[in-house]
């Protein structure tokens, strides 16, 4: 018999109209994609955009004379910094860090007066609590301005020539508990990976199991439809949701998180599409291989929490275990994160995103050809 | 000439684990026939007919579909195949046209749109073309179903109970419908649990927990059956079916109207079991078995073989 196994456009446009109706018919999910983002975007933005002031501060103060005072008063009329309360010994410093009662503790050393004017520039240490880094990231960058502008009256005379040089007053940050800040402009980006392996997986994990479920596969099987007729079709429409995702989360990075958007957004939507497809057709191999959807609702988050920890979202990828990172490389999420991040904020262009794209690429390929080959044509 | 068989197989066979759903059946219908497919719950006609259009893969067996091979062709079966499955299973989420317009994109239909107003104007259902299916009553969902396994002019249509939950005056214009298309050449495979319908179709095939029991027509298949019936009238009829039942050679006695049918498959004991009540007020009177009748006694015959 010739041609058996053709494609047939007409039948995969048939899947790609029948889906396209059902997902209007159904609001609700439609809705959920759309809140999903919303509400990531809500709850990891205020967190990240809140730009926390006030923040309680503790002094060790060992000198009195007037430049401590005047640095103090600097820091103080930033108004990120609150003095709390003074403490007198460093064991007393840490144990008040520890706690929680205060997020910083800013040491100025003795002699700090005198050292100032014979030009020793003398250090101020700043202790900070950066548990939270997104919480200390902005009081820590105001001060060097604060300190250094401070003092620029008493930069005169002999002191003259401290102005243009690093700065008079040696100012140590030290961050205790989470050296590696994350950047409130790396969060945002990566949202939009995260949301969309979120959902993308999860919704075409169940476009299959649902027909099973409904009964309404038993219908199709018995018309001639082919494997990737059926699965492409189950794809195209979601592709869709996928970019109106991306959109907002892009016009929310714009215009209300100003993340700067250096590179090619154009460059950043043709990504976008085959980190999406690739998502797409996990969630249909997915689903070819769960009996019913709550475990193809499983299965999805099954790979969705790997994705999460091991992309380098949650935590610093570098500060993985070489294993760790072996595993991470492997999901498309890794790879986003780092081509959008690359694409938003360094302004990286085609050469560097192709390298992490093929990956993704490969994934997508990998994923559908297994759903295809699990894709059972008969009910047994 | 071998295109005078739509169905030709032999040994068809499927397990599901320990259980024999379907034991090595044989089953021919010719081209233009209609065949009605009898047996209890449970006995394999589904799982027959879905290994006829693919949806199954017999354990065993062989044979042709439209001349075409069922085992190994069943994608050029089912495009000329028409199977409406017992459950319904169209999308309820989706309008009838839309139901109706899917499963002609899908047989790359080229007067699509035609077909489908065509459809929807035979079924009656033009006006309400835009109703979710899922709103449809149980018997309109049946109807659509019909419409729609039709809509791509199969050859060969397979029916698994097509009109359970459906109106009289729907089913005798179903019946007419599929008479006038069986004399355009169109094969029938239906199974039902209704007798009217059997004694509709042209010919028979009664399966029983796995294996074909009999085939035949309507006629073949009483006279097979070898059932004697008597119809009784008279007063307090079922005290009267009590005590028959209770004599050896009366196998079932059943109240039709104001009549009591009273068979057995042996005429002699059954003859001897009846002879005392044959006096006034009773009225006694040979009448031909009822297809419902016989299949009542081949479900009771082969339990008593069957003894598991
Ligand atoms: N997928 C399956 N897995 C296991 N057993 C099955 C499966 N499908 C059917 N069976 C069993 O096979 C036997 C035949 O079932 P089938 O549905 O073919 O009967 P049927 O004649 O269509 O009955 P009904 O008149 O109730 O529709 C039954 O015992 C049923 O439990
Ligand atoms: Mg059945």
């Amino acid at each position: 018999m010739k041609k058996r196994h053709e494609f047939s456009f007409k039948r995969f446009w048939a899947m790609v109209v029948k889906e396209f109706i059902q997902m209007r018919r159904d609001r609700v999910t439609f809705a959920i994609m759309v809140g999903i983002p919303l509400i990531q975007l809500i709850l990891f933005g205020f967190a990240i955009n809140s730009d926390p002031k006030h923040l309680p501060a503790a002094v060790l103060q060992a000198d009195r004379g007037p430049q401590a005072r005047t640095i103090l008063q600097a820091i103080q009329n930033s108004s990120y910094f609150d003095f709390v309360r003074e403490v007198h010994t460093e064991t007393e410093a840490h144990e008040a860090l520890a706690r929680g009662q205060v997020q910083f503790v800013i040491n100025i050393p003795e002699n700090f007066s005198r050292d100032f004017l014979r030009g020793d520039r003398p250090a101020v240490l700043v202790e900070a609590d950066a548990t939270d880094p997104a919480a200390t990231g902005n009081a820590l960058s105001s001060l060097t301005n604060a300190v250094n502008g401070a003092l620029q009256n008493d930069l005169k005379g002999p002191l003259a020539y401290l102005a243009g040089s690093d700065g008079p007053v040696d100012l140590r940050i030290h961050a205790k508990y989470n050296p590696e800040a994350i950047t409130q402009y790396n969060i945002v980006p990566g949202l939009m990976g995260v949301v969309l392996t979120m959902t993308m997986v999860m919704i075409t994990g169940l476009a299959i199991t649902r027909e099973r479920e409904r009964g309404t596969m038993e219908n199709l099987l018995s018309m001639p439809t082919r494997p990737f007729e059926v699965l492409l079709g189950k794809i195209i429409p979601y592709i869709l949701v996928g970019y109106v995702q991306v959109g907002l989360i892009l016009f929310a990075a714009q215009l209300i998180f100003n993340v700067p958007m250096i590179g090619s957004l154009p460059l950043l939507l043709v990504v976008a599409l085959v980190f999406i497809a690739a998502n797409l057709a996990m969630g249909i191999t997915f689903s070819t291989v769960a009996q019913n959807q709550l475990q193809a609702v499983q299965m999805a988050f099954f790979f969705f929490l790997p994705s999460l920890l091991l992309s380098g979202f949650m935590f610093p990828f570098r500060g993985m275990p070489v294993w760790a990172q072996r595993i991470g490389e492997v999901f498309p999420l890794t790879h986003f994160l780092r081509i959008v991040r690359g694409i938003l904020l360094k302004g990286n262009g085609l050469d560097e995103v192709v390298r992490e794209l093929w990956q993704i690429a490969l994934f997508a390929t990998v994923a559908l050809i297994i759903g295809v080959k699990r894709y059972r044509q008969t009910l047994d | 000439m071998t295109n005078d068989l739509a169905i030709d197989v032999r040994g068809m066979t499927k397990r599901f684990g320990d259980l024999t759903a379907v034991n090595q059946i044989d089953l021919q219908v010719h081209t233009g026939e209609i065949c009605g497919f009898l047996g209890p719950n449970g006995s394999g006609k589904t799982t027959f007919i879905r290994m006829l259009c693919g949806l199954l893969r017999p354990d065993g067996g062989s044979g042709t579909c439209l001349g075409l091979d069922v085992i190994h062709e069943s994608e050029l079966i089912k495009r000329q195949v028409g199977y409406m499955t017992q459950r319904f299973s169209f999308y309820e989420d989706l309008s009838i046209a839309e139901n109706l317009d899917f499963v002609a994109r899908l047989y790359s239909m080229k007067n699509r749109r035609e077909a489908v107003s065509q459809s929807l104007e035979r079924l009656g259902l033009a006006k309400r073309r835009n109703q979710l299916a899922g709103e449809l009553s149980g018997g309109w969902k049946q109807r659509l179903a019909l419409a729609a396994c039709m809509i791509h002019q199969p050859r060969l249509l397979l029916l698994d109970e097509p009109t359970a939950g459906v109106d009289p005056k729907a089913r005798r214009e179903f019946w007419e419908e599929i008479h006038r298309l069986a004399d355009e050449g169109l094969t029938f495979l239906i199974a039902t649990h209704y007798m009217d319908e059997a004694e509709r179709c042209h010919r028979l095939a009664f399966i029983l927990y796995g294996d074909l029991l009999v085939t035949g027509t309507v006629s073949e298949v009483v006279r097979q059956s070898n059932l004697t019936t008597w119809a009784v009238t008279g007063p307090d009829l079922m005290r009267l079916s009590e005590r028959l039942l209770e004599s050896p050679g009366v196998e079932q006695a059943v109240a039709f109207g104001s009549a009591l049918h009273v068979s057995g498959d042996d005429q002699a004991a059954l003859d001897q079991a009846i002879a005392p009540f044959r006096t006034a007020p009773y009225e006694w009177r040979r009448v031909e078995a009822g297809l419902e009748d016989v299949f009542i006694h081949l479900m009771e015959k082969s339990k008593g073989g069957r003894s598991s």
